[in-house]
Protein backbone atom coordinates (compact mmCIF):
# COMPACT_ATOMS: atom_id res chain seq x y z
CA UNK A 1 0.00 0.00 0.00
CA UNK A 2 1.46 3.35 -1.46
CA UNK A 3 -0.51 6.19 0.70
CA UNK A 4 2.49 8.67 0.43
CA UNK A 5 1.71 10.06 -3.23
CA UNK A 6 -1.11 11.87 -4.14
CA UNK A 7 -1.50 12.50 -8.27
CA UNK A 8 -2.53 15.94 -8.68
CA UNK A 9 -3.13 15.64 -12.91
CA UNK A 10 -4.07 13.01 -15.29
CA UNK A 11 -3.38 12.83 -18.65
CA UNK A 12 -6.08 10.85 -20.69
CA UNK A 13 -4.42 9.91 -24.32
CA UNK A 14 -8.11 9.16 -25.56
CA UNK A 15 -6.52 8.30 -29.14
CA UNK A 16 -3.61 7.82 -30.86
CA UNK A 17 -5.40 8.06 -34.06
CA UNK A 18 -3.81 11.94 -35.20
CA UNK A 19 -4.29 13.57 -39.07
CA UNK A 20 -1.03 15.05 -38.44
CA UNK A 21 2.30 13.02 -38.78
CA UNK A 22 5.35 15.39 -37.07
CA UNK A 23 8.40 14.03 -37.30
CA UNK A 24 8.98 14.26 -32.99
CA UNK A 25 5.87 12.50 -32.22
CA UNK A 26 5.89 11.64 -28.48
CA UNK A 27 3.61 8.44 -29.06
CA UNK A 28 4.88 5.18 -29.19
CA UNK A 29 6.67 4.41 -32.32
CA UNK A 30 5.39 0.87 -32.15
CA UNK A 31 1.43 1.85 -33.19
CA UNK A 32 0.65 -0.54 -35.66
CA UNK A 33 0.94 -3.20 -32.49
CA UNK A 34 -1.88 -1.41 -30.33
CA UNK A 35 -5.48 -2.35 -29.53
CA UNK A 36 -8.94 -1.16 -28.64
CA UNK A 37 -9.38 2.22 -27.64
CA UNK A 38 -11.50 2.46 -24.32
CA UNK A 39 -15.00 3.43 -24.29
CA UNK A 40 -16.90 6.12 -22.99
CA UNK A 41 -18.05 4.67 -19.63
CA UNK A 42 -14.63 3.72 -18.84
CA UNK A 43 -12.89 6.92 -19.01
CA UNK A 44 -16.11 8.41 -16.88
CA UNK A 45 -15.12 5.92 -14.39
CA UNK A 46 -11.46 6.75 -14.75
CA UNK A 47 -12.37 10.59 -14.28
CA UNK A 48 -14.11 9.67 -10.99
CA UNK A 49 -12.00 7.31 -9.67
CA UNK A 50 -8.78 9.91 -10.49
CA UNK A 51 -10.61 12.61 -8.86
CA UNK A 52 -10.73 10.21 -5.82
CA UNK A 53 -7.58 9.92 -5.52
CA UNK A 54 -6.85 14.16 -5.74
CA UNK A 55 -6.34 14.59 -9.10
CA UNK A 56 -7.86 18.18 -10.24
CA UNK A 57 -6.14 18.67 -13.52
CA UNK A 58 -7.36 16.51 -16.58
CA UNK A 59 -5.54 17.03 -19.74
CA UNK A 60 -7.72 15.37 -22.35
CA UNK A 61 -4.61 14.59 -25.37
CA UNK A 62 -3.80 12.05 -28.07
CA UNK A 63 -3.56 11.14 -30.77
CA UNK A 64 -5.64 14.39 -31.65
CA UNK A 65 -8.74 13.71 -29.10
CA UNK A 66 -10.88 15.42 -31.27
CA UNK A 67 -11.09 12.76 -32.94
CA UNK A 68 -13.21 11.21 -30.40
CA UNK A 69 -17.05 11.90 -30.95
CA UNK A 70 -17.61 11.86 -27.26
CA UNK A 71 -15.34 14.55 -26.23
CA UNK A 72 -18.01 16.55 -25.68
CA UNK A 73 -19.98 14.25 -22.66
CA UNK A 74 -16.50 13.63 -21.56
CA UNK A 75 -15.41 17.80 -20.85
CA UNK A 76 -18.92 17.70 -19.42
CA UNK A 77 -18.33 14.55 -17.06
CA UNK A 78 -15.11 16.16 -16.35
CA UNK A 79 -16.26 19.18 -15.10
CA UNK A 80 -19.34 18.24 -13.25
CA UNK A 81 -15.96 16.60 -10.98
CA UNK A 82 -15.01 20.08 -10.54
CA UNK A 83 -11.49 18.76 -12.58
CA UNK A 84 -9.65 21.79 -14.26
CA UNK A 85 -10.47 20.31 -18.05
CA UNK A 86 -7.33 21.15 -20.56
CA UNK A 87 -7.83 19.91 -24.32
CA UNK A 88 -4.22 19.83 -25.84
CA UNK A 89 -5.13 19.68 -29.16
CA UNK A 90 -3.23 20.13 -33.30
CA UNK A 91 -6.30 22.05 -33.60
CA UNK A 92 -7.00 20.63 -37.17
CA UNK A 93 -10.53 18.79 -37.06
CA UNK A 94 -11.86 21.63 -35.08
CA UNK A 95 -15.11 23.94 -36.13
CA UNK A 96 -15.79 26.92 -34.05
CA UNK A 97 -19.13 25.28 -33.49
CA UNK A 98 -17.67 22.42 -32.01
CA UNK A 99 -15.77 24.54 -29.78
CA UNK A 100 -18.07 26.89 -28.77
CA UNK A 101 -20.04 23.27 -27.62
CA UNK A 102 -17.13 22.14 -25.34
CA UNK A 103 -16.53 25.57 -23.87
CA UNK A 104 -20.37 25.41 -22.81
CA UNK A 105 -19.95 22.08 -21.63
CA UNK A 106 -16.92 23.37 -19.47
CA UNK A 107 -14.31 23.33 -20.79
CA UNK A 108 -11.63 25.28 -18.96
CA UNK A 109 -8.66 25.87 -21.52
CA UNK A 110 -7.20 24.52 -24.56
CA UNK A 111 -3.67 24.43 -25.85
CA UNK A 112 -3.08 24.35 -30.04
CA UNK A 113 0.61 22.93 -30.96
CA UNK A 114 2.24 25.14 -34.28
CA UNK A 115 5.11 23.39 -35.64
CA UNK A 116 6.15 26.29 -38.06
CA UNK A 117 5.07 30.73 -38.50
CA UNK A 118 5.48 30.00 -41.93
CA UNK A 119 2.69 27.98 -43.63
CA UNK A 120 4.69 25.83 -45.96
CA UNK A 121 7.17 24.56 -43.34
CA UNK A 122 4.40 23.82 -40.43
CA UNK A 123 2.49 21.74 -43.20
CA UNK A 124 5.58 19.91 -44.08
CA UNK A 125 6.63 19.39 -40.67
CA UNK A 126 2.88 18.62 -39.84
CA UNK A 127 2.63 16.40 -42.88
CA UNK A 128 -0.73 18.14 -43.93
CA UNK A 129 -1.95 21.18 -44.62
CA UNK A 130 -2.80 22.06 -41.06
CA UNK A 131 -1.61 25.24 -40.93
CA UNK A 132 -4.53 28.11 -41.70
CA UNK A 133 -7.00 25.91 -39.86
CA UNK A 134 -4.85 25.99 -36.28
CA UNK A 135 -4.65 29.85 -36.84
CA UNK A 136 -9.03 29.86 -37.13
CA UNK A 137 -8.75 27.68 -34.28
CA UNK A 138 -6.60 30.26 -32.22
CA UNK A 139 -8.77 32.93 -33.05
CA UNK A 140 -12.12 30.82 -32.29
CA UNK A 141 -10.61 29.88 -28.50
CA UNK A 142 -9.52 34.16 -28.20
CA UNK A 143 -13.20 35.27 -29.25
CA UNK A 144 -14.71 32.33 -27.11
CA UNK A 145 -12.62 33.52 -24.15
CA UNK A 146 -11.07 30.39 -23.36
CA UNK A 147 -7.86 30.76 -22.07
CA UNK A 148 -5.12 29.60 -24.95
CA UNK A 149 -1.66 27.78 -24.83
CA UNK A 150 0.35 28.18 -27.91
CA UNK A 151 2.57 24.95 -27.74
CA UNK A 152 5.83 24.94 -30.05
CA UNK A 153 8.17 21.84 -30.25
CA UNK A 154 11.04 23.38 -30.84
CA UNK A 155 13.97 21.27 -33.17
CA UNK A 156 16.92 22.00 -35.65
CA UNK A 157 14.15 23.30 -38.14
CA UNK A 158 12.30 25.94 -36.81
CA UNK A 159 14.15 27.11 -33.78
CA UNK A 160 15.47 29.98 -35.55
CA UNK A 161 11.53 31.18 -35.81
CA UNK A 162 11.90 32.04 -31.87
CA UNK A 163 10.98 35.42 -32.40
CA UNK A 164 7.83 34.77 -34.79
CA UNK A 165 6.65 32.62 -32.66
CA UNK A 166 6.35 34.78 -29.93
CA UNK A 167 5.21 37.68 -31.91
CA UNK A 168 2.34 35.13 -33.28
CA UNK A 169 1.72 34.11 -29.32
CA UNK A 170 1.15 37.98 -28.84
CA UNK A 171 -1.20 38.39 -32.36
CA UNK A 172 -3.36 35.69 -30.99
CA UNK A 173 -3.01 36.98 -27.59
CA UNK A 174 -2.40 33.85 -25.91
CA UNK A 175 -2.36 33.11 -22.26
CA UNK A 176 0.37 30.63 -22.48
CA UNK A 177 3.73 29.73 -24.78
CA UNK A 178 5.19 26.68 -24.66
CA UNK A 179 8.73 26.60 -26.54
CA UNK A 180 9.50 22.96 -25.54
CA UNK A 181 11.82 21.61 -27.11
CA UNK A 182 12.07 17.79 -28.44
CA UNK A 183 12.37 15.23 -25.54
CA UNK A 184 14.65 13.11 -28.06
CA UNK A 185 12.52 9.79 -27.47
CA UNK A 186 10.24 7.39 -29.38
CA UNK A 187 9.95 9.08 -32.83
CA UNK A 188 12.23 12.16 -31.55
CA UNK A 189 15.29 9.57 -30.64
CA UNK A 190 14.80 8.14 -34.25
CA UNK A 191 15.10 11.30 -36.12
CA UNK A 192 17.32 12.97 -33.75
CA UNK A 193 20.28 13.50 -36.13
CA UNK A 194 17.78 15.66 -37.85
CA UNK A 195 16.28 17.54 -35.06
CA UNK A 196 19.08 18.14 -32.37
CA UNK A 197 19.71 22.13 -32.86
CA UNK A 198 23.20 23.20 -31.81
CA UNK A 199 24.40 24.77 -28.95
CA UNK A 200 24.58 27.90 -30.20
CA UNK A 201 20.78 27.99 -31.26
CA UNK A 202 19.57 26.59 -28.02
CA UNK A 203 21.83 29.82 -26.00
CA UNK A 204 20.47 32.58 -28.46
CA UNK A 205 16.85 31.02 -28.12
CA UNK A 206 17.16 30.58 -24.51
CA UNK A 207 18.08 34.17 -24.20
CA UNK A 208 15.26 35.69 -26.72
CA UNK A 209 12.52 33.70 -24.26
CA UNK A 210 13.98 34.91 -21.46
CA UNK A 211 13.56 38.64 -22.69
CA UNK A 212 10.40 38.22 -23.65
CA UNK A 213 9.10 36.32 -20.51
CA UNK A 214 10.17 39.50 -18.65
CA UNK A 215 8.44 41.65 -21.48
CA UNK A 216 5.43 39.66 -20.87
CA UNK A 217 4.88 38.95 -17.38
CA UNK A 218 1.42 39.01 -16.21
CA UNK A 219 -0.04 39.03 -20.10
CA UNK A 220 1.52 35.98 -21.34
CA UNK A 221 3.61 33.03 -19.47
CA UNK A 222 6.35 32.28 -21.87
CA UNK A 223 8.04 28.79 -20.71
CA UNK A 224 11.37 27.93 -22.64
CA UNK A 225 12.72 24.28 -21.94
CA UNK A 226 16.01 23.59 -22.90
CA UNK A 227 16.37 20.04 -24.36
CA UNK A 228 18.32 17.31 -21.82
CA UNK A 229 21.15 17.37 -24.09
CA UNK A 230 22.33 20.97 -23.49
CA UNK A 231 21.47 21.46 -19.76
CA UNK A 232 23.81 20.12 -16.62
CA UNK A 233 21.32 18.15 -14.59
CA UNK A 234 18.15 16.05 -16.18
CA UNK A 235 15.10 17.16 -15.88
CA UNK A 236 12.70 15.90 -12.86
CA UNK A 237 10.93 13.71 -15.36
CA UNK A 238 6.93 14.01 -14.65
CA UNK A 239 8.04 15.53 -11.56
CA UNK A 240 9.18 12.11 -10.14
CA UNK A 241 8.19 8.43 -11.52
CA UNK A 242 4.32 7.92 -9.89
CA UNK A 243 4.52 11.35 -7.72
CA UNK A 244 2.37 13.57 -9.18
CA UNK A 245 1.11 12.47 -12.74
CA UNK A 246 -0.78 9.09 -14.27
CA UNK A 247 -1.32 8.64 -17.93
CA UNK A 248 -4.15 6.77 -18.67
CA UNK A 249 -3.60 5.93 -22.62
CA UNK A 250 -5.87 4.86 -25.52
CA UNK A 251 -5.91 0.91 -24.52
CA UNK A 252 -6.31 2.01 -21.00
CA UNK A 253 -3.44 1.22 -19.28
CA UNK A 254 -2.35 3.21 -16.79
CA UNK A 255 1.42 4.81 -16.73
CA UNK A 256 3.87 6.75 -15.01
CA UNK A 257 4.50 8.71 -17.81
CA UNK A 258 3.52 8.27 -22.15
CA UNK A 259 6.30 5.95 -22.25
CA UNK A 260 6.92 4.29 -20.00
CA UNK A 261 5.12 0.93 -21.27
CA UNK A 262 8.32 0.87 -23.56
CA UNK A 263 10.35 0.30 -20.86
CA UNK A 264 10.51 -4.01 -20.91
CA UNK A 265 10.37 -5.66 -17.81
CA UNK A 266 7.95 -3.45 -15.92
CA UNK A 267 4.73 -4.36 -15.28
CA UNK A 268 1.35 -1.93 -16.01
CA UNK A 269 -1.85 -2.59 -15.35
CA UNK A 270 -5.43 -1.94 -17.43
CA UNK A 271 -8.05 0.91 -15.83
CA UNK A 272 -10.62 -1.94 -17.70
CA UNK A 273 -9.17 -4.56 -15.03
CA UNK A 274 -8.42 -2.53 -12.22
CA UNK A 275 -9.30 0.38 -9.84
CA UNK A 276 -7.21 3.41 -10.52
CA UNK A 277 -6.74 3.95 -6.58
CA UNK A 278 -4.98 -0.02 -6.62
CA UNK A 279 -2.94 0.49 -9.33
CA UNK A 280 -1.35 3.68 -8.36
CA UNK A 281 -0.83 2.25 -5.09
CA UNK A 282 0.35 -1.42 -5.62
CA UNK A 283 1.32 -1.71 -8.97
CA UNK A 284 4.64 -2.61 -9.42
CA UNK A 285 5.38 -0.67 -12.41
CA UNK A 286 4.03 2.93 -10.59
CA UNK A 287 6.53 1.43 -7.45
CA UNK A 288 9.58 0.34 -9.36
CA UNK A 289 11.17 3.55 -9.70
CA UNK A 290 9.45 5.95 -6.85
CA UNK A 291 10.84 7.15 -3.92
CA UNK A 292 14.80 6.98 -3.20
CA UNK A 293 14.93 3.77 -2.58
CA UNK A 294 15.72 2.33 -6.15
CA UNK A 295 18.23 4.81 -7.14
CA UNK A 296 21.67 3.85 -8.53
CA UNK A 297 25.27 5.81 -7.64
CA UNK A 298 25.85 8.45 -7.88
CA UNK A 299 22.40 9.77 -7.47
CA UNK A 300 21.54 8.28 -4.26
CA UNK A 301 24.20 10.31 -2.37
CA UNK A 302 23.38 13.63 -4.85
CA UNK A 303 22.59 16.54 -3.51
CA UNK A 304 19.67 16.75 -6.24
CA UNK A 305 18.22 13.55 -6.02
CA UNK A 306 14.84 15.45 -4.30
CA UNK A 307 14.70 18.08 -7.34
CA UNK A 308 15.25 15.69 -10.41
CA UNK A 309 14.34 12.20 -8.85
CA UNK A 310 17.57 10.57 -10.97
CA UNK A 311 16.04 12.04 -14.31
CA UNK A 312 14.28 10.17 -16.99
CA UNK A 313 13.88 6.62 -16.96
CA UNK A 314 12.86 5.85 -20.46
CA UNK A 315 15.71 7.94 -21.56
CA UNK A 316 17.93 5.54 -19.31
CA UNK A 317 16.74 3.00 -20.98
CA UNK A 318 16.44 4.21 -24.61
CA UNK A 319 19.80 5.55 -24.69
CA UNK A 320 21.84 3.14 -21.73
CA UNK A 321 19.83 -0.03 -22.14
CA UNK A 322 18.92 0.20 -18.24
CA UNK A 323 15.97 1.98 -17.02
CA UNK A 324 17.64 2.04 -13.69
CA UNK A 325 20.60 3.84 -14.77
CA UNK A 326 21.23 7.18 -13.85
CA UNK A 327 19.91 9.35 -16.58
CA UNK A 328 22.58 9.82 -19.04
CA UNK A 329 21.34 13.56 -19.49
CA UNK A 330 23.42 14.31 -16.32
CA UNK A 331 26.73 15.56 -16.58
CA UNK A 332 27.50 13.43 -13.42
CA UNK A 333 26.16 10.01 -15.17
CA UNK A 334 28.85 7.55 -16.30
CA UNK A 335 26.53 7.66 -19.51
CA UNK A 336 26.97 11.03 -20.10
CA UNK A 337 29.20 10.43 -23.31
CA UNK A 338 26.35 9.49 -25.22
CA UNK A 339 24.77 12.85 -24.82
CA UNK A 340 28.45 14.59 -25.89
CA UNK A 341 28.51 12.60 -28.95
CA UNK A 342 24.81 13.13 -30.05
CA UNK A 343 26.02 16.92 -29.33
CA UNK A 344 28.91 16.70 -31.43
CA UNK A 345 26.70 14.99 -34.16
CA UNK A 346 24.92 17.83 -34.07
CA UNK A 347 27.13 20.50 -34.00
CA UNK A 348 29.17 19.04 -37.05
CA UNK A 349 25.53 18.91 -39.04
CA UNK A 350 25.84 22.39 -41.21
CA UNK A 351 22.72 21.77 -43.56
CA UNK A 352 19.68 20.31 -42.24
CA UNK A 353 18.39 17.15 -43.40
CA UNK A 354 14.90 16.92 -45.17
CA UNK A 355 14.42 13.59 -44.80
CA UNK A 356 12.22 12.77 -42.24
CA UNK A 357 11.32 8.74 -41.29
CA UNK A 358 7.52 8.65 -42.98
CA UNK A 359 5.07 6.81 -41.38
CA UNK A 360 1.94 4.96 -42.27
CA UNK A 361 -0.81 3.59 -40.13
CA UNK A 362 -2.95 5.09 -37.19
CA UNK A 363 -1.12 8.73 -37.61
CA UNK A 364 0.23 9.95 -34.64
CA UNK A 365 0.41 13.25 -32.58
CA UNK A 366 1.41 16.51 -33.00
CA UNK A 367 2.66 16.77 -29.32
CA UNK B 1 -1.12 48.79 -8.75
CA UNK B 2 -2.82 51.90 -7.34
CA UNK B 3 -4.86 51.11 -4.25
CA UNK B 4 -7.78 53.47 -4.27
CA UNK B 5 -8.46 53.33 -8.19
CA UNK B 6 -7.82 49.21 -8.86
CA UNK B 7 -10.46 47.32 -8.74
CA UNK B 8 -8.35 43.57 -8.97
CA UNK B 9 -10.59 40.67 -10.50
CA UNK B 10 -9.39 37.13 -11.24
CA UNK B 11 -8.73 36.54 -14.77
CA UNK B 12 -10.90 33.80 -16.55
CA UNK B 13 -8.54 31.15 -16.87
CA UNK B 14 -9.35 30.82 -12.76
CA UNK B 15 -10.95 28.63 -10.81
CA UNK B 16 -11.26 28.36 -7.01
CA UNK B 17 -11.67 24.81 -6.01
CA UNK B 18 -12.14 23.09 -2.36
CA UNK B 19 -9.36 20.61 -1.80
CA UNK B 20 -11.19 17.94 0.48
CA UNK B 21 -7.87 16.11 0.76
CA UNK B 22 -6.26 19.31 2.16
CA UNK B 23 -9.46 21.20 3.36
CA UNK B 24 -7.60 24.28 1.96
CA UNK B 25 -8.91 25.98 -1.47
CA UNK B 26 -6.90 25.83 -4.47
CA UNK B 27 -6.74 28.16 -7.05
CA UNK B 28 -6.30 26.25 -10.51
CA UNK B 29 -4.99 27.40 -14.16
CA UNK B 30 -3.55 25.89 -16.99
CA UNK B 31 -1.19 22.80 -16.09
CA UNK B 32 -0.78 24.32 -12.11
CA UNK B 33 -2.59 25.38 -9.32
CA UNK B 34 -2.06 27.30 -5.94
CA UNK B 35 -2.40 26.29 -3.01
CA UNK B 36 -4.14 28.94 -0.44
CA UNK B 37 -4.17 29.82 2.93
CA UNK B 38 -6.83 31.22 5.17
CA UNK B 39 -6.05 34.78 3.98
CA UNK B 40 -5.40 33.90 0.86
CA UNK B 41 -8.93 32.66 0.27
CA UNK B 42 -10.31 35.29 1.92
CA UNK B 43 -8.18 38.27 -0.60
CA UNK B 44 -9.31 35.53 -3.95
CA UNK B 45 -12.85 36.05 -2.94
CA UNK B 46 -12.75 39.99 -3.07
CA UNK B 47 -10.79 40.50 -6.21
CA UNK B 48 -14.34 40.10 -8.25
CA UNK B 49 -13.99 43.70 -9.77
CA UNK B 50 -16.44 45.32 -7.47
CA UNK B 51 -13.75 45.80 -4.66
CA UNK B 52 -10.65 48.62 -4.58
CA UNK B 53 -7.36 47.34 -3.09
CA UNK B 54 -7.59 49.56 -0.22
CA UNK B 55 -11.25 48.57 0.08
CA UNK B 56 -10.20 44.91 0.31
CA UNK B 57 -7.79 45.75 3.04
CA UNK B 58 -10.97 46.99 5.15
CA UNK B 59 -12.71 44.27 4.67
CA UNK B 60 -9.76 42.27 5.99
CA UNK B 61 -9.27 44.27 8.73
CA UNK B 62 -12.57 43.45 10.11
CA UNK B 63 -12.12 39.87 9.97
CA UNK B 64 -8.77 39.82 11.44
CA UNK B 65 -8.94 42.66 13.76
CA UNK B 66 -6.29 41.67 15.90
CA UNK B 67 -3.58 42.31 13.31
CA UNK B 68 -2.23 45.52 12.37
CA UNK B 69 -3.48 47.58 9.08
CA UNK B 70 0.57 47.41 7.96
CA UNK B 71 0.72 44.27 8.37
CA UNK B 72 -2.86 43.21 6.53
CA UNK B 73 -1.88 45.76 3.55
CA UNK B 74 1.76 44.24 3.26
CA UNK B 75 0.28 40.91 2.75
CA UNK B 76 -2.79 42.08 0.77
CA UNK B 77 0.21 43.85 -1.80
CA UNK B 78 2.07 40.37 -2.11
CA UNK B 79 -0.11 38.16 -2.86
CA UNK B 80 -2.17 40.41 -5.50
CA UNK B 81 1.65 40.69 -6.61
CA UNK B 82 1.96 37.02 -6.75
CA UNK B 83 -1.71 36.64 -8.38
CA UNK B 84 -0.40 39.34 -11.20
CA UNK B 85 2.73 37.84 -11.56
CA UNK B 86 1.18 34.74 -13.37
CA UNK B 87 -1.34 36.04 -14.60
CA UNK B 88 -4.52 35.65 -13.07
CA UNK B 89 -5.41 39.25 -12.57
CA UNK B 90 -7.59 40.38 -15.55
CA UNK B 91 -5.70 43.41 -16.77
CA UNK B 92 -2.97 43.91 -14.71
CA UNK B 93 0.16 43.81 -16.35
Amino acid sequence: MNNKYRPYTLIAELTYRCPLHCPYCSNPSDLAEYGKEIDTDTWIRVFQEAEELGVIQLNLTGGEPLLRDDLELLVERARRLDLYTNLITSGVPLTFERLTRLRERGLDSVQISIQSTRGAVSDRLAGTPAFNRKLDAMRWATSLRLPLTLNVVLHRENIAEIEEFIALAEHVAADRLELANTQYLGWALKNRHALLPTREHIKWARTVAAEAKTRLRGRMEVVFVTPDYYTEYPKSCMEGWGRRFIVVNPEGLALPCHLAHTIPGLQFERVTQHRLADIWRRSSGFNRFRGEEWLPDPCRTCDRRAIDFGGCRCQAFHLMGDAGLPDPACTLAPGHHVIESARAQAGRSVSIPVLFEHRTGLGHSSR
Amino acid sequence: MNYATVRPRLSEKVRLRFDRRTDRYLLLYPETGLELNETATAIVRLCTGEWTIDEIVDHLIRSYGDVSRGEISRAVREFLAILADRGLLQGAA
